[in-house]
């Protein structure tokens, strides 16, 4: 019995990852994130939250980046303790120009609202973006187990 | 991928958003809409989310562009049952619904479109 749950553990940090390229694949990047936060124990708020953001980052790699991009997810801990979810949207789309531009609300270039990126920044805990010109972005969302 | 049913009940039309829509299928919707308004010239018009758990900027938008289209053509809009989670990650995401009337569920709904729709009618008659 012991046995069985410590090597689950280790065995925890799969790896669920899928193509965006679609509308329809925001719909399946939306339902994986929420399941594996249903499973981890995350409030039905905290699921809302992030699967909202989910998909304004999955919907900005379909519009924004020609649909050249993919979405991974794990589970990932801190030292040990509380566990968390972390959801990476890789892109090898035309990258952003100026990124501090981009994040602010109201800032954008389809005539949108502008406020996808400040958006999920805001929904999420911790908020990472990197962006190469001509190469692609990559955004990090990590979201804590209370 | 599903469809939405668009009912007509009386004056009314009422629209339960009962799967997830996707983009393409949200805009399909509000196209179906209005299209139904034309044809039928409701007065009022109820979108019932109570089965939606995420409203995202997309959608949101959406839905309210999709009430204002209708005020164009006449028809008041009422969107019911929104989650209380949903408002919350819609105020976070700053997205503001204003302008668009909302209530608790169906039947408050029906009781603000009759009074709002009453409204307009009186308004006209003068
Ligand atoms: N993955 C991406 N690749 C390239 N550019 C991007 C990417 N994501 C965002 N951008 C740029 O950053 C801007 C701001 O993005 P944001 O999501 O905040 O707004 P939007 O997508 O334009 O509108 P909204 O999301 O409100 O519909 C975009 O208009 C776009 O120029
Ligand atoms: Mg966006």
């Amino acid at each position: 019995m012991k046995k069985t749950e410590n090597n689950k553990n280790p065995s925890r940090a799969e790896v669920w990852e899928q193509e965006i390229s679609i509308y329809e694949d925001i719909i399946l990047a939306r339902q994986k994130v929420k399941v594996m936060m249903q499973e981890m124990g995350f409030s039905v708020l905290a699921q809302t939250r992030i699967v909202t953001a989910v998909s304004e980052l999955a919907r900005n790699i379909v519009i924004h980046a020609g649909g050249k991009g993919r979405m991974s997810v794990c589970e990932v801990s801190k030292t040990g303790k509380r566990g968390g979810l972390k959801c990476i949207f890789e892109d090898r789309g035309p990258g952003i120009e100026n990124i501090e531009k981009a994040m602010q609300s109201g800032f954008s270039t389809s005539n949108s609202l502008g406020l996808g990126l400040s958006g999920a920044k805001k929904l999420c805990n911790e908020f990472y973006i990197e962006s190469f010109l001509g190469k692609g972005t990559t955004v990090t969302i990590i979201e804590w187990l209370p | 991928m599903g469809e939405v049913t668009i009912l007509k009940i009386g004056k009314n039309l009422i629209v339960p958003i009962q799967i997830e829509l996707h983009d393409q299928s949200a805009r399909k919707l509000q196209r179906d809409i209005l299209n139904y308004i034309e044809k039928t010239g409701a007065q009022g018009l109820l979108i019932d989310v109570s089965a939606v758990s995420i409203i995202d900027s997309f959608l949101g938008r959406l839905l309210v562009e999709t009430a204002k289209m209708a005020k164009l053509m006449g028809t008041e809009t009422v969107l019911v049952g929104m989650k209380k989670e949903v408002v919350l990650t819609l105020i976070h995401l700053g997205l503001t619904m204003k302008n668009l009337h909302t209530a608790l569920n169906i039947e408050d709904g029906l009781a603000l479109l009759k009074s709002l729709t009453g409204r307009t009618y009186e308004k006209n008659r003068k």
